[in-house]
């Protein structure tokens, strides 16, 4: 076992590799010049040059990445050019809060998910199953930035139950665990657990469905087993699949909360890639994309792992 | 049905009809079968596919979704009344009293348990019993059904045996809380040749040993002559001839019969001789013709057949067809008399 996890993680290393290559391509490739937001309109051809040579930006493009993977493998990439703080340690704060976020709407979205995926599995083409299929088709089609303005109307706006932007009491950055941050966790985390709801929850349904189709079923209930005892077996069957798309989930979370964050100003990764977005803040961007992809690769191995220890027929090769 | 009778046969089959309904049309699948087993007997119902020897099976435990299907007629097994149980009756009656041996082992076991898994929790369902003692059954049953290295077997899953071990495993399982009926559905169809006889053996010794009655599904009337005491012919629905082996197989008087007889591939058939077929296609059991289901098939058929249900008839001690022609019907097919 200790051995097939290692030797998955060497197979992620390559990956992490051209991961690494495609995120500084695809930052350099992009339009703008890094240096605009930090120099003053009127700043003079010398010192222009003095500023690309501070950030090496004067160098060809394979000498700044073998540069900044070199440094990368070290733990540092680099220096923030809008703030002039590490960009390790900003992108470790705000993975750490993103992290947070989206484990949390991975639950909800996964405990809802699985419920009604169940539910319609069990009781196809009933009313109950139209009603659960329907909103999960909501989730997965509801824009979600809506959905949280819409929530922050009726429970922060109108009702007042809830804070509406931020990470806690008075712009917390850094988060904690008590009731104050929780307070301020709950929308946007019941926000995006939407989208994790919506395709778990047709992901079990189809399962539970072909399973229940299989003839093992018929067997099981010829053993005398109850309608519980079947249940059970039903559900080992399904978890291997569903836990693997509930770690994708978390990992398409993890980079594709822009929005979410935005709209509720929560100091994640997505906060930070809008802001070195618009800054061109290249080593920011591309220190948090490839952060963000490194934790994507090894939520997969992870998920490979665990998939493998739940389903007998996939071999560990 | 009077409960003396029931006392010596382990089933008894009274005018069973099922039908399952949500297609287009309600499909007909079993039209009046009665049927009996005694104690240790061995009864074989053969016929093609969409018979409904499968399906008169599996209604014997009461497996067909209930939402879909519509029962009718009366099923006693050791006295008890099938048909009244209600859900925990039938849960406790099925895999303890009667339990089946499927087809395709691969299919109808659990992939994600491993098989001494699906035992242990079959017999603690069953009987009261710790997971040691249930886990020593288990062993004692692989041992029965002489699956080899049996400790290490049991904490196999089942993509990992072979066909031959994977139906033994079925077979230990359907054993697992001593039942009175074995009831198996095509047990050696999907094996290959070897394989086969050797299961028909292990069923035939365990079935002496045990004192079981077994109700065998097959096409195959080779495996059927192998391991039953008695043989019903099913069509469309119907039992339409039941005798002992040695008379179904000497002197069938049912057409029907007498066509899959000839239809057999025999080791005395010369090269170059064409093998006998029925013509035609089985009914669409949604939509039955009058009279008999067969005689759009049948080489005997006279204007009289395609009107009215025809009886049962008694031909002898253990022995009757369904034909209104069965004493004008010769058998004489020299090959399948010298079997």
């Amino acid at each position: 076992m200790i051995l097939f996890i290692l030797r998955r993680l060497l197979l992620a290393i390559p990956i992490m590799i051209g991961v690494a290559i495609v995120c500084f391509s695809l930052v350099h490739l992009a339009p703008g010049d890094p240096l605009v937001s930090v120099l003053p309109p009127d700043a003079s051809a010398d010192l222009q040059k003095q500023l690309r040579t501070l950030y090496g930006f004067d160098r060809s493009l394979p000498e700044q990445f073998f540069g900044w993977i070199s440094r990368a493998v070290t733990g540092d990439l680099g220096t923030s050019i809008a703030s002039s703080r590490s960009v390790t340690t900003e992108v470790m704060k705000a993975v750490k809060n993103t992290l947070i976020l989206a484990a949390f709407a991975t639950l909800i979205g996964f405990f809802f998910g699985s419920l009604f995926g169940f539910v319609a599995g069990y009781f196809r083409d009933t009313l109950v199953d139209k009603a659960a299929s329907f909103i999960s088709v909501m989730g997965v089609s509801v824009p979600h930035y809506w959905l949280g303005m819409v929530l922050v109307i009726i429970f922060s706006a109108q009702l007042g139950w809830l804070p509406a932007t931020g990470m806690g009491a008075g712009g917390s950055a850094a988060w904690e665990w008590d009731w104050a941050h929780m307070k301020h966790l709950m929308l946007p985390a019941i926000t995006m657990s939407v989208i994790p709801m919506g395709i778990i929850s047709r992901t079990v349904r189809a399962l539970v469905a072909d399973i229940l189709a299989q003839e093992f079923v018929v067997g099981l209930r010829a053993k005398g087993l109850r309608d519980f005892d079947v249940f059970r077996h039903v559900v080992k069957n399904v978890a291997p699949t569903a836990l693997a798309v509930m770690g994708l989930q978390l990992g398409y979370l993890l980079g594709g909360s822009i929005l979410i964050e935005t709209v509720f100003a929560w100091p994640g990764t997505g906060f930070l890639l809008n802001s070195a977005i618009f800054q061109r803040d290249l080593p920011l961007l591309q220190g948090t994309i490839l952060v963000l992809a490194i934790f994507f690769v090894l939520l997969n191995v992870l998920v490979d792992i665990l998939q493998t220890t739940l389903d007998p027929r996939i071999t560990r090769g | 049905m009077s409960p003396a009778s029931s006392a010596t046969s382990a089933v008894t089959i009274e005018n069973l009809r099922v039908t399952f309904a949500g297609g287009a049309a309600p499909v007909r699948a079993v039209n009046n079968v009665s049927l009996r087993v005694t104690r240790g007997e061995t009864v074989a119902l053969i016929g093609e596919s969409g018979s409904g020897k499968s399906v008169t099976l599996r209604s014997l435990l009461r497996l067909h979704p209930a939402k879909k299907t519509q029962m009718s007629g009366q099923i006693e097994v050791g006295g008890r009344d099938v048909m009244a149980m209600n859900a925990s009756e039938l849960a406790a009656f099925r895999g303890r009293v009667a339990s089946m041996i499927f087809q395709e082992p691969l299919l109808a076991l659990d992939p994600v348990y491993s098989v001494g898994d699906q035992i242990i929790e079959s017999i603690q369902r069953h009987m009261k019993v710790s997971r040691s003692e249930a886990h020593a059954r288990a062993l004692k049953l692989f041992e029965q059904v002489r699956i080899p290295s049996p400790e290490r077997r049991l904490a196999a899953y089942p993509h990992e045996m072979s066909g031959g071990m994977r139906q033994r495993v079925m077979i230990a399982l359907a054993l697992a809380c001593e039942p009175e009926l074995l009831l198996a559905d095509e047990p050696t169809t999907a094996l290959d040749a070897t394989v086969q006889i050797q299961i028909l053996l292990l069923l035939r010794e365990l079935q002496s040993r045990l004192g079981l009655s077994i109700i065998f599904v097959t096409h195959d009337i080779g495996a059927a002559v192998e391991v039953a005491d008695r043989i019903a012919v099913m069509y469309a629905g119907e039992i339409v001839e039941e005798a002992d082996v040695r008379t179904l197989m000497r002197a069938p008087r049912h057409p029907y019969t007498q066509a899959l007889l000839q239809s057999r591939a025999h080791g005395s058939l010369a090269k170059g001789t064409r093998l006998a077929t029925i013509g035609g296609a089985p009914p669409d059991l949604a939509n039955l013709p009058p009279g008999c289901a067969f005689a759009p098939r049948c080489v005997h058929v006279e204007p009289a057949c395609r009107e009215g249900s025809i009886a049962i008839a008694a031909l002898g001690p253990t022995h009757q067809a369904r034909c209104r022609r069965t004493h004008e019907i010769v058998w004489q097919h020299t090959a399948a008399a010298k079997a």
